[in-house]
């Protein structure tokens, strides 16, 4: 195996993507991403220089809305799923500044 | 004929024409779901209550004249990854167990303006990432040709339900093969439109590239019927595209004289299983019978599409995904201490192992130091693989190979090797990272009985290349039998293992609970 | 001899565009609406809805840039900073990192160590985050989306500027631009304009910069100027012991003066940028570039130089009205209305500023309304009413915006300039004064004053004073 995931970069990628992972999953998901990593070097095969990285497959530019107000008050849809909520807010556990 | 076991716009035509009314066409899908549930979990909702509502409610237009469209008082189910009103949406997950939508995705309003009749959300692979549909938090769906293997995913529920006649037809997504190989697993007709045809609004994304919305029916014409009432330029969706050229349905021609048709040989090179080689070349030869030109190429590439894929479609999911949080909608955990500690215990309890591994996979690709090596690489691969796909269509018309290397495989053998399942998407992913149409039929059945798919690339926007082709080899290969709906019932007793379905399995959207807390009955299929 | 410290400081300014709605949705953007009633799908993060960019930011941020002298990238796109906050309902904000719209620019600041450019890096667009509030009797904290996808411009300065005044010229220029363009009120109370600090310090005459902070929440030129000395003097402190400067973000709390780190380890910093594969490219033709210069409206410094060409107003004068769009305005179009630029002038730089600064307001928060001052100025010219009364009507204006003819009429102010009624008036202040009148009599000319004082007093004001003089000369 060419890639060696450390615990550090698990632990680091487990802040990144909000993910807590018991002893034996980090385990497991260390050697996973280390495979899936060997796998992906594969594109180093390729040789990409001078070649400009798509991100959109099409054309297509300047997708624009008018600034027009076309929405009007949904704040009670808009609550309807929220797990926790309070005086027409969303409710989370105290943010520290 | 039974009403199960008609196509979309047979069913379409009786109701237009007053010989079945849409209450009896959604009673019949009703009935046959009761039946079947037990045995494939095809759904994950279905909503008895508002189909029967809203059927009548479509007669009523239809009768009084109002609405004429070849699909109104159809029944449909749609992949639980599109936004329905006030109906469960839960991309089969546990995070978002609960959560019911303020709106309704674009591609169902149109559907619902064509007098679509919605039954149900069908099951999918978590977060539509997943080739077998075994990673929904609510349980596998078993294939209805033979209900120990899968249905393939991720729009595995669509798919099955189509093959077992609970609905004439379906909605599915596809960012890397969801739509094609499903089909191809399970017998009946997949469309991968071209990215931008059919609004992404309200389709809870996965990777947002890469992600389009398509039918799923039991034949061609279904498909292109679909299609054609689903597509739509839509402002909401600034990558949705401006088309002319909608009317699919004018493509149903059984005509291929003339027509270019390539197969990749790196498509049929090692890994492909000779059985559906065999299919496939068989298909090709049945194009080639009614005047097609076909001859072998090399595309190019091919293997370099599933890394540059992962990396894409896990970079995109990984911001995608991190609205779930607990905050707004779904899955908040029990048990925390702060801020953090909420987000990452919501999370971790919420997402699935696949789902989680990707996400870490994209956050990882994405993170600094590692966005040059691998985001950007992969997004060269995709420029390089698009070329590659130009200048094949600058000799072919279509593009013809398999929609996957083998047929369905018995569940629980793909999921212990993720790399070994994400092979088998050699065939289509290259697709969606080129934003090419692509279409599978089914073309034969295996040793095992299990069914086998041709798939058929277009251009960009050639979606009426493809269909001609597809219509064209429909005809020429003659009716195809989905498994009889006795024969899925019977099989019963194989889904044994699929957790207290004592009750049949179905779940009703006025019955799923979804108020209190994740003990919907949802929990009764061994699922969360 | 104790170490001589240079303080190097860049600024990150952000600035709520003036726009109708949000930057990716229909939304409005009215301020001071009950939580969560301007939201959608799109800035809520529900699942599956998609962001639509709002035609009207891209247009104000290439005026801004074009005002700043900065170059535009004609081909820009959005990408995603990933980051998990409850404030972000996406937990990835959208904004631009690879192309920002405008990019090396700069303006030149005036302070009295003298005149120097300070450099603006970049401009990019991206949403504002909504509102946390925290809980009084609760242990939680309340969101409020109503903020969230606000249109910004995030204004990205080099790090030219070398002390606190430096700042607050560049934040002072800045702001009359982007007030000028009418892209945003920039009211830093309300938070329209926000201003990060990044500050380091190094030894006089070294090359390389020292290690810099960078400090959040300060809403007052005031406080930005305190944060500037008070981080200063941390810095120094810290080199001095020997210790080093942590590269952290640090917040400000203006009532100790004194700042603290922000964040926790949970808070990587590792923002993952991406292009957002939601929105597509914007291209900026020539053709929409060329369109925007030529809207471009008047900015201060030309407007300063009509004013004392056009107008012959004094280089002092001409500065205090253009140093406020609104004042300008109002300087304007009342010029306009009446024709008497000196008289308007005069109003504004007197009266008006007198008023202003007893209110404790700022010139921006003026209310009235040219027209009504255009018709005050008229009633003094043809004599209707005298500078006195002239005044207390102006205050009348300045609070409550009245139409001072209507005001005159109704409360019996016009000048009473009838010889033969003020004769008897001043007939009246003779009799009751006759030791002024003995005085004046007696070669004190300066009796003269006290008695059409007597007479105006008598008058309540209305009369005109030049007429009064003239008859009590007369009948003296």
């Amino acid at each position: 195996m060419a890639n060696i995931i450390s615990d550090e970069t698990m632990e680091y990628v487990g802040i990144l993507a909000k993910l807590e992972l018991s002893d034996e999953q980090k385990e497991q998901a260390k050697k996973d991403m280390a495979r899936m990593l060997d796998y992906i070097d594969m594109l180093n095969e390729l040789d990409t220089s001078g070649v400009e990285p798509m991100s959109h497959v099409f054309p297509v530019n300047n997708v624009f809305r008018e600034d027009e107000v076309a929405n009007g008050d949904e704040r009670e849809k808009i609550l309807k799923n929220a797990p926790a909520k309070k005086e027409g807010s969303f409710m989370v556990p105290k943010t520290v500044e | 004929m039974q009403i199960s076991s008609m196509t979309a716009l047979e069913l379409g035509r009786k109701i237009r024409q007053r010989e079945i009314s849409a209450v009896e066409a959604a009673e019949a899908s009703l009935a046959r779901i009761r039946e079947a549930e037990a045995s494939l979990n095809c759904f994950v909702t279905v909503d008895e209550e508002g189909a029967l509502a809203r059927a009548a409610e479509v007669q009523k237009a239809v009768s009084s004249g109002t609405l004429t469209a070849p699909l109104a008082g159809v029944p449909v189910g749609i992949k639980d990854n599109m936004c329905t009103e006030g109906l469960l949406t839960t991309c089969s997950s546990k995070i978002l167990y609960n959560f019911k939508p303020t709106y309704t995705a674009e591609a169902v309003l149109n559907l619902e303006k064509a007098g679509a009749v919605i039954v149900g959300k069908t099951n999918m692979d978590e977060f539509a990432m997943g080739s077998t549909t075994e990673t929904s938090a609510f349980g596998v769906t078993r294939n209805p040709w033979n209900t120990e293997h899968v249905p393939g995913g991720s729009s595995g529920g669509s798919c099955a339900a189509v093959a077992s006649g609970e609905v004439p037809y379906a909605l599915g997504s596809d960012t890397g093969g969801s739509i094609r190989q499903p089909s191809s697993f399970c017998g009946v007709t997949g469309l991968k439109p071209t990215y931008g045809t059919v609004s992404r609004y309200g389709l809870i994304a996965y990777g947002s590239s890469l992600d389009q919305i398509g039918p799923i029916a039991r034949d061609v014409s279904d498909c292109a019927a679909v299609l054609e009432t689903i597509a739509s330029w839509d402002r909401k969706d600034s990558t949705s595209v401006k088309r002319e050229d909608c009317d699919f349905t004018a493509a149903l021609v059984d005509d291929v004289k003339g027509l270019k048709i390539g197969i990749p040989s790196d498509y049929l090179a090692a890994g492909l299983d000779e059985e559906v080689k065999a299919a496939i070349l068989k298909a090709a030869d049945v194009l080639k019978t009614k005047g097609a030109q076909v001859e072998e190429f090399d595309l190019s590439l091919v293997e370099y599409a599933i890394p540059a894929y992962y990396v894409i479609a896990s970079a995109e999911a990984s911001s995608n995904l991190s609205r779930f949080d607990g905050v707004k909608y779904g899955y908040r955990a029990k048990e925390y201490e702060g801020l953090h500690s909420m987000y990452k215990k919501s999370r971790s309890e919420g997402f699935g192992e696949e789902v989680k591994r990707r996400i870490m996979l994209g956050s990882f690709v994405l993170s600094s130091g590692y966005y040059d090596a691998y985001y950007l690489k992969a997004l060269r691969t995709k420029a390089l693989i698009k070329q590659a796909f130009d200048r094949a269509f600058e000799k072919y018309d279509v593009i013809l190979g398999p929609a996957a290397p083998t047929t369905a495989p018995k569940l629980g053998e793909s999921l212990a090797d993720p790399i070994k399942m994400y092979l088998g998407d050699i065939y289509t992913i290259s697709v969606n990272l080129a934003g090419l149409p692509g279409m599978t039929v089914p073309c034969g059945l295996d040793a095992k009985g299990l069914p086998i798919g041709v798939q058929l690339i277009g251009d960009c926007f050639q979606e009426k290349k493809i269909i001609r082709a597809a219509y064209a080899y429909e005809q020429g290969r003659g009716p195809w039998e989905l498994p009889a709906p006795a024969c899925v019932a019977g099989t019963a007793d194989a889904a044994g293992g699929n957790g207290g379905c004592a009750d049949g399995g179905v779940r009703t959207a006025a019955g799923s609970g979804c108020a209190d807390d994740g003990a919907r009955t949802a929990a009764g299929k061994g699922g969360i | 001899m104790a170490k001589q410290y240079e303080t190097v400081i860049g600024l990150e300014v952000h600035v709520e565009l003036a726009t109708k709605t949000k930057i990716f949705c229909g939304c409005s953007t009215a301020f001071g609406g009950a939580p969560n009633t301007h939201t959608c799908p799109v800035c809520t993060g529900m699942p599956g809805s998609l962001p639509v960019l709002n035609k009207k930011v891209v247009e104000l941020a290439m005026a801004v840039g074009l005002a700043t002298n900065c170059k535009i990238h004609q081909f820009c796109k959005f990408d995603r900073k990933n980051y998990f906050y409850p404030d972000n309902p996406q937990n990835y904000q959208i904004s631009q990192l690879y192309l920002p719209i405008c990019y090396e620019g700069g303006i030149e600041i005036e302070t009295p160590a003298g005149k120097k450019i300070v450099g603006i890096h970049e401009i990019h667009m991206e949403e504002d985050a909504g509102k946390l509030i925290h809980d009084e009797w609760e242990d939680c904290s309340l969101v409020d989306y109503n903020r969230s996808g606000v249109p910004l411009i995030e204004i990205v300065s080099e790090p030219d500027m070398r002390s606190a005044e430096e700042v607050i010229a560049y934040l002072d220029k800045l702001r009359l631009i982007i007030q000028y363009l009418g892209a945003s009120d920039c009211k830093l109370q309300e938070g329209s304009m926000r201003a990060d600090v990044n500050l380091s310090v190094r030894e006089a005459g070294a090359k390389e910069y020292g290690t810099r902070t960078e400090m959040k929440n300060l809403n007052s030129f005031k406080a930005i100027a305190r944060a500037v000395e008070g981080e200063r003097a941390r810095q120094i402190e810290l080199l001095e012991e020997g210790k080093k400067v942590i590269q952290e973000t640090r917040r400000w709390d203006d009532n100790k003066e004194s700042s603290y780190p922000m964040r926790s380890k949970e808070d990587a910093q590792d923002y993952r940028y991406f292009p957002d594969p939601d929105l597509v490219p914007v291209i900026i033709s020539d053709e929409w570039l060329e369109e925007i210069r030529a809207r471009q409206p008047e900015l201060r410094t030309e407007k300063l130089l009509r004013y004392k060409k056009e107008f012959d107003i004094p280089d002092y004068d001409a500065g205090i009205l253009t140093g406020s769009k609104r004042m300008a305005d109002i300087f304007e179009e009342t010029t306009a209305l009446c024709g008497r630029p000196k008289k308007v002038s005069n109003w504004l730089m007197g009266e008006t500023l007198r008023l202003l600064k007893e209110e404790g307001m700022e010139p921006e928060e003026l209310s009235f309304s040219p027209e009504n001052l255009a018709k005050l100025i008229r009633l003094t010219e043809d004599g209707t009413i005298n500078q006195t009364v002239a005044k207390e009507v102006f205050e009348k204006i300045f609070r409550e915006d009245i139409d001072p003819q209507a005001y005159v009429e109704e409360h019996g102010l016009k000048t009473v300039s009838d010889e033969d009624e003020l004769r008897r008036v001043v007939e009246d202040v003779i009799a009751a004064n006759p030791q002024s009148v003995s005085d004046y009599r007696g070669g004190k000319k300066k009796a003269l004053g006290f008695l059409v004082g007597q007479t105006m007093k008598a008058m309540k004001g209305k009369a005109d004073p030049g007429v009064v003089s003239r008859i009590l000369t007369k009948l003296l």
